[in-house]
């Protein structure tokens, strides 16, 4: 049982929760994520560690309502309760100096992306982010992670601010005017694959952590399965970050719809039922 | 632990058991037929995830099965029992009416009666030993039935088996899992006097027993009483931790923990690496396992979701094989079936399960090795098998299946349960320097202690063994216990 002691609303449907877990907070770092429960009868759903309080012994959550385990964390107030909650877990994020870091966040990959530029940024990097998202209003941390970084973007599909375009666009216009030593990209899954494809082109290393459907988390179950290279990798114990260009991108974005049709149905029942309450 | 011929043979020698002995002709105990464990029909069972199959015997039922028992004066059967269960003695407990003797008997070696009773091989292990068996070609003496019939009699009563605990010594001692080896591991050392904690990675506490076996085979109500009981003698669990990611084994040393037992168990899946096997619809038996018996995946309220297939595959012949295809039945599959690359007779499952498979109408595809698995637009279809034929011994003087030259086969499914075995949990292995680890990735321990290469570090069940039995690996945890305290003792003495 863990206790939310902060709840903030971030964006339509995307909260901020301060969540008490001091033994994680003191053990967790950069790129690692946790599991969540909610009920007797939730679901187990991975979430990642934006950020840590060692004196309050608190963990951030940014959470985005999805189907009903999000749906359910996201409905908890402060001094309620997550079920469970189990980590850190997944190999941290490879810190190292490299020289110039362009750092691609899409929509709720800014989440994830904020400790992974701090850890860059402390480790005497310069870190350039480009944050994108279909419109104004889903754009989140950005003060956050403009502090964090030597030079901060924002673009969007719509033109509601920043600049106008897809992260694509962005990514080359830095990369058409400064080397770039590597990239790192949280999003969409297509936003991943189109990230990777861009930095192909350029032969920029890239990095990518990314989102599988799990179960344990624990390297039990196999869910979180993808093909790296030749290679089967599980997520969860292998992940979550991986080489950019030697992910099955196709095969990744086809998994995560594997539960569409069972989670759909999920979901109905549990807008009926709060209809009815 | 197996005990010397003479031990037994005094206890045989007491007065009620030679009375019991004289009471019936040994040849009117070999006339009687071996007792038949009453089921729930197949039709029925196989609708529900949670009626058990067997329903226990009654005690009429119990009492007559035990007068087969020939108390024999050298008890072969105990030769077959891994943790070297006093058979007999347990047994005429049974017969003399006395239950509660004969599960206190039980529980001087096995910490989890009533579900070994249930889940043993017994056909491999004690059973195969039986004097029936050895010399009479008869049907053995249905041991791991009464040892269910006692296990449930305390269960069900109000009088329970009194387990002495020691006074509190102080000392902390740490158990990495809460399956059946730490479980059995946990229960001895808190009866020594030791300030046990179990941690537990997931949010459930019973490992393989509570995630893994299904609810028609073990409830998990059985599991929790045994759990309750350790709670009450002082064990403490931690679940949703970790050891070595939530805290190292080297944070709990500093907080003062003197010892570990690592039964973190073998819980990685493994996959044949051929094309198609990451298309949706292709899974492995943990992760169809887990999200049916342990997020409850199928009942209406669980918010976890799973594939209900209507031609369900499981690949693989043991006793992971044939929970999963039982499960996919009681998930509704129209069809499921079978695939294993050796012949029926090979099947590594417990017999019972075989058999309780195929009343509930699995279709066994012997001699079949999966090669391809089809897909459309990224949804499981049909999977391409190669056919087998049995060839020369190999090494395990099983013959091997040789594939038949050009032919193969497809048959159309939905879904596809891989149940090709498991591989060791890394986590304690990559996470605690210096151990050493043998080239499957399972801790090497020495045989007679079970102490690691890491001097406070004992380990045992599948981590040890890369896959094991229940009985196993409550074993492990037993001799891990005993060998922990006479260290942990003499260093006390010193
Ligand atoms: C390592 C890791 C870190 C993550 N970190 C965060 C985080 O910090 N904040 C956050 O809000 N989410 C995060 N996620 C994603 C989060 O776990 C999923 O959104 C959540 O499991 C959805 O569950 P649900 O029951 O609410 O929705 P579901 O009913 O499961 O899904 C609703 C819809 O979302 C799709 N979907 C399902 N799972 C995912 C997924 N993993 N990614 C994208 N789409 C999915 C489904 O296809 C479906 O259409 C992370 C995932 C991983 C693997
Ligand atoms: C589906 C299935 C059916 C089976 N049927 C039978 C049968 O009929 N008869 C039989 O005798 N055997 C059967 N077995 C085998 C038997 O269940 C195992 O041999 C036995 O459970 C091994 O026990 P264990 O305690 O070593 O490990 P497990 O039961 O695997 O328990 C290990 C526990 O450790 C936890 N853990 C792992 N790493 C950590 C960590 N770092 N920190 C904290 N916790 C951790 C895991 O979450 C798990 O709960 C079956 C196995 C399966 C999977
Ligand atoms: S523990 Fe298993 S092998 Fe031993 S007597 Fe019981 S059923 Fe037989
Ligand atoms: S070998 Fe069979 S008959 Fe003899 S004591 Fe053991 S169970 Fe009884
Ligand atoms: S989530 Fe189960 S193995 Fe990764």
């Amino acid at each position: 049982m863990n206790k939310i002691v902060k709840k903030e609303k971030l964006a339509e449907r995307i909260y901020r929760l301060e969540v008490e877990a001091p033994l994680i907070a003191a053990s967790r770092k950069a790129g690692n994520f946790i599991i969540a429960r909610t009920g007797k009868l939730g679901e187990r759903i991975p979430l990642t560690v934006v950020d840590s309080d060692l004196d309050k012994g608190t963990i951030t959550l940014v959470v985005q309502e999805m189907g009903v385990s999000s749906k359910k964390i996201c409905a908890l107030n402060e001094g309620e309760y997550i079920t469970d909650l189990v980590g850190p877990l997944g190999r941290p994020t490879d810190i190292k100096k490299v020289g110039t870091i362009l750092a691609c966040a899409g929509g709720l990959g800014a989440a994830p992306m904020l400790p992974i530029i701090k850890a860059f940024k402390e480790a005497g990097n310069r870190v350039i982010t480009i944050l994108a998202a279909r419109s104004k209003d889903l754009l989140i941390l950005k003060e956050e992670l403009a502090a964090n970084s030597d030079e901060f973007i924002i673009m969007t599909d719509d033109g509601t601010e920043g600049k106008k375009g897809l992260i694509t666009v962005g990514m080359e216009e830095v990369i058409a005017r400064e080397k770039i030593d590597e990239c790192i990209a949280v999003g969409p899954g297509v936003m991943m694959k189109f990230c990777a494809l861009t930095t192909k082109k350029h032969n920029i290393p890239t990095m990518v952590s990314l989102n599988a459907i799990m179960v344990d988390g624990t390297g039990m179950c196999g869910a979180c399965r993808v093909t790296v290279g030749d290679e089967t990798k599980f997520t969860c114990v292998d992940g979550p970050e991986f080489d950019a260009h030697k992910i099955d991108f196709d095969e990744f974005l086809l998994r995560l719809g594997g539960y569409k049709d069972q989670e759909n149905v999920l979901l109905e029942n549990f807008e009926k039922s709060c209809k009815l309450k | 632990m197996k005990q010397s011929l003479d031990y037994y043979k005094e206890l045989r020698n007491e007065e009620w058991r030679v009375a019991l002995r004289k009471n019936i002709k040994a040849k009117e105990r070999i006339a009687k037929e071996r007792v038949e464990m009453p089921e729930v029909p197949p039709m029925v069972r196989s609708k529900s995830q949670t009626t058990e199959v067997n329903k226990g015997l009654t005690k009429e039922m119990a009492v007559e099965e035990a007068k087969r028992c020939m108390d024999c004066a050298n008890p072969t059967c105990i030769d077959g029992c891994p943790v070297g269960i006093n058979i007999p003695k347990f047994i005429k407990h049974i017969e003399n009416e006395e239950p509660l003797k004969a599960i206190a008997t039980l529980k001087e070696s096995s910490a989890l009666p009533a579900a070994c009773g249930r889940v043993c091989p017994q056909e491999k292990q004690c059973e195969a030993n039986c004097f029936y068996t050895l010399k009479l070609n008869k049907p053995a003496v249905a041991i791991g039935h009464l040892e269910r019939y006692a296990a449930d009699y305390e269960n069900n009563s109000d009088e329970k088996v009194v387990q002495e605990v020691a006074p509190s010594n102080g000392i902390k001692v740490g158990v990495v899992g809460s399956g059946p080896s730490g479980l059995a591991f946990a229960g001895d050392m808190v009866k020594f006097g030791y300030d046990v904690t179990v941690f537990e990675a997931l949010h459930e506490i019973g490992g393989v027993l509570k995630y893994g076996i299904p609810e028609f085979r073990l409830p998990n109500s059985l599991v929790d009483v045994e759990i309750e009981s350790l709670k009450r003698m002082g064990v403490k669990f931690e679940t949703n931790f970790i050891v070595g990611q939530t805290q190292t084994i080297e944070q709990l040393r500093e907080q003062g923990f003197k010892s570990f037992y690592v039964a973190s168990g073998a819980g990685l899946p493994r996959f044949m690496n051929i094309p198609g096997e990451n298309v949706n619809g292709v899974l492995s038996a943990n992760e169809y396992l887990t999200r049916v018996n342990l997020m409850f995946a199928g009942s209406a309220e669980a918010d976890t979701p799973v594939i209900k297939g209507k031609n369900v595959a499981v690949i693989g012949g043991g006793n992971t094989a044939m929970d999963a295809v039982r499960t996919a039945i009681r998930m509704g599959a129209e069809n499921a079936m079978i695939i294993y690359r050796r012949s029926l007779e090979q099947l590594p499952a417990r017999a019972e399960e075989v058999h309780h498979a195929k009343q509930e109408g699995v279709f066994f595809n012997t001699l079949k090795n999966p090669i391809e698995f089809l897909h459309e637009s990224g949804k499981l279809n049909a999977v391409k098998v190669q056919h087998m034929e049995l060839g020369e011994p190999d090494a395990s003087g099983r013959r091997r299946p040789i594939p038949i030259e050009g032919k193969t086969e497809i048959i159309p499914i939905d879904v596809a349960i891989m149940a090709i075995g498991v591989s060791p949990n890394p986590i304690i292995p990559n996470s605690v320097k210096g151990l050493d680890i043998s080239k499957w990735g399972t801790i090497e321990v020495s045989e007679e202690t079970r102490q690691s290469s890491v001097e406070d570090i004992y380990a045992g069940g599948d981590i040890v063994r890369g896959g094991a039995t229940v009985i196993l690996a409550m074993g492990d945890g037993r001799d891990a216990a005993a060998s922990m305290h006479k260290k942990l003792q003499a260093e006390m003495n010193n």
